[in-house]
């Protein structure tokens, strides 16, 4: 039991190494935008950043959970989608009704991945590939391929644009007590350690007599409802139900929680590096969007889909080489 | 009678000959359903629809053998699609018909070929997973493309770049016979050559392959660059057909078409097994079902469900096999 702990904690800290870098890359990159723009840091460019991030936050942090368990959920964009659509539809009888209606929806979608995952025993990779399909399908047949316009004269619109306690946005708001939530599960609860576990050793964990299955529909139900939560938010910023949308955003919140350190492996990573990993992709943008603003330099919106790629490419180089250094010294 | 019955149902692997008994359903099922099934001219359309997809999914098929994934091959596509009339509508390839022509098909491979090089090094050498890895060019990679073409479409008129895909020989579609030619070759090179036997060891058990001898690296980077190389050719035939390139639509989801192709044909994702006319069935199933669907005007939405129920299917009998 003792020998338990003491690898995991190294484990941990190791985990910690990993992430330093997010968090570095994070505070480097803000303060070279507060230098170099003089808007960066007004309140304008600050909320209207969270507040278009907020969504991908989200779905992020949900991803992060089931990749700690070595699973992937490629679902949750389409999930989005189809959520933003029912929530669109509920809007008339208000954010009340909305909110819990969407995000009960998507908790239904990942209920339809822990299924196939738990009980089928198909991999993660591909039933969440084929729920991707399912959602998307789905919200294209319940919304006639059509954008659905939100109820404007019900409460559903002050998500977006009414600011909470006259200071941020009700989706940032909303967005922080989701992520802190999160936070206190993983780390301080025994249903987090679980999910950790279950990445680090999937028959250890079952040999220890943790409930690896409750731990997995968790991920999942979990990561459906995040899907489910961004698919309202979806809806409030762009004013309707968009079963279009959300394409490839299943490999952004990948690439958020990479960029966090996160191993796909599962096992180790934290909520925290995954926000500071979401948030350092959305500020790639901001500042290119800032760069192009100045005149400086003009790229296309397609660059930005290289220079991301670019991005990724680098975090990645960056962790194998301290993947590879760390596991030098403990050998 | 009954013992003919036994010895069958013993023969009868769902894994192996269930993709052959959908195959059959399906095929019954037009016959009796769907008006004009039973014409030369829906065997053309399904023949030259088809093609793509099966040869981007015999690649997906030898990197999923390893125990690895691509991802990056719709992007892959769009960037050899949308290199190919960048160069023959060139000053260059005007002057010089020939040599344009040629360079329009050989550059846009090789760039395709370095774009396997590129997943295979990351996967093998750095140690990256290759969901991650070719998550890189499936970002970027068609960013990349529309950067080249502005974003704009390129449409044209080139009769001898368009045989790729509307051209006939023997009276049925060049790229089904092309189809016909990779899948015998690939199927030589995986039962019959040394690199086959090692790829498939890779695949089965990396460390065993490794410990007695197999360069793992080598093996995995030759599996991503021929992936990487079909891709680039299945661009092509897909501007081909079309005589024009969007950068933003070529190749769009055909990973996910492959890599159901693949397992339906029965390719484990466990690696270990690559059954190469397997993801060619495996296609014309996919393509067959988007085909019924569309024939009897029920909407594309439904037809992403079909698909996903298909996949969800095809792996549930596969584990259950295993189990």
């Amino acid at each position: 039991m003792l020998d338990n702990t003491a690898f995991d904690l190294r484990r941990y800290l190791r985990g910690g190494g990993h992430s330093f870098g997010v968090w570095v890359a994070l505070v480097a990159m803000i303060l070279f935008g507060l230098m170099r723009y003089e808007n960066f840091g007004g309140a304008y460019n600050i909320s209207s950043f969270l507040n278009y991030n907020a969504m991908f936050i989200v779905i992020s942090v949900g991803m992060c959970f089931v990749i700690l368990t070595g699973g992937i959920d490629l679902s949750v964009g389409s999930v989005a989608a189809f959520t933003s659509v029912v929530a669109a539809y509920l809007s008339p009888y208000g954010i009340q009704v909305a909110l819990p209606g969407a995000v009960l929806a998507g908790l239904a979608i990942g209920g339809v991945n822990a299924l196939f995952v738990v009980v089928l025993r198909i991999p993660p990779f591909i039933a969440t590939l084929a729920t991707m399909l399912g959602a998307k399908g789905g919200a294209l047949v319940i919304s006639g391929a059509q954008t659905i316009s939100i109820d404007w004269g019900s409460n559903f619109t002050k998500l977006g644009m009414e600011k909470a306690f006259d200071l941020l946005p009700w989706t940032i708001v909303i967005t922080a007590v989701v992520v802190v939530a999160l936070w206190i599960v993983l780390e301080r609860t025994s249903l987090g350690r679980t999910v950790l576990a279950v990445g680090g050793g999937e028959d250890a964990s079952t040999m220890m007599g943790l409930d690896v299955n409750r731990a997995k529909v968790f991920v999942y139900m979990l990561s459906g409802a995040c899907g489910g939560l961004a698919g309202v938010f979806l809806a409030s910023g762009f004013g309707a139900g968009q079963p279009l949308e959300g394409v490839g955003w299943e490999l952004s919140a990948i690439a958020s929680v990479v960029v966090g350190g996160t191993l796909l492996t599962g096992g180790m990573g934290s909520v925290g590096a995954t926000v500071a990993g979401a948030l350092l992709l959305g500020l790639v943008f901001n500042i290119l969007n800032f760069e192009n603003g100045r005149g400086v330099i003009s790229l296309s919106a397609y660059w930005q889909m290289v220079i991301r790629g670019g991005f990724l490419f680098a975090v990645i180089l960056l962790q194998s080489h301290l993947a590879s250094r760390s596991k030098g010294a403990t050998q | 009678m009954t013992e003919a019955i036994a010895t069958l149902r013993g023969r009868f692997d769902p894994s192996r000959h269930g993709a052959l008994l959908a195959l059959v359903v399906i095929v019954l099922f037009n016959l009796a359903v769907t008006p004009n099934f039973f014409q030369a001219q829906t065997l053309f359309v399904n023949i030259s629809q088809v093609a793509t997809i099966a040869i981007v999914a015999m690649g997906m098929t030898l990197v999923i053998a390893t125990g690895g994934i691509d991802l990056s091959v719709g992007a892959i596509m769009a960037l050899s699609g949308a290199l190919a009339p960048l160069i023959f509508l060139s000053d260059f390839a005007t002057a010089n018909p020939g040599l344009g022509l040629a360079a329009a098909i050989v550059v846009p491979i090789l760039v395709a070929l370095c774009c396997g090089v590129f997943n295979g090094v990351l996967v093998s050498v750095l140690g990256v997973q290759p969901i991650v890895a070719t998550l890189i060019f499936f970002i970027s990679g068609r960013g990349l493309a529309q950067v080249l073409t502005n974003g704009n479409l390129q449409t044209f008129t080139h009769p001898s770049f368009s045989y790729l895909g509307t051209g006939k020989v023997l009276g049925l579609p060049f790229q089904g016979w092309l189809v016909l030619l990779i899948a015998v070759v690939l199927f030589w090179v995986v039962t019959r050559s040394v690199f086959g036997r090692q790829l498939l060891a890779v695949g089965g058990n990396e460390r065993a392959a490794r410990l007695s001898g197999i360069p793992v690296h080598r093996v995995k980077i030759g599996a991503y660059v021929i992936c990487g190389g079909l891709s680039g050719l299945a661009g092509l035939i897909v501007v081909a057909i079309n005589s024009a390139s969007d950068a933003a639509r070529i190749g769009n989801l055909m990973e996910l078409d492959a890599i159901a192709a693949a397992v339906v044909g029965g390719t484990l994702l466990q690696g270990g097994r690559a059954p190469i006319f397997g993801a060619v069935l495996g296609a014309v199933i996919i393509q067959l079902v988007k085909y019924t669907l569309l024939a009897n005007g029920i909407a594309d939405e439904v037809a992403l469900i079909a698909k996903a129920g298909i996949i969800i299917a095809a792996v549930y009998l596969q584990q259950a096999r295993k189990e």
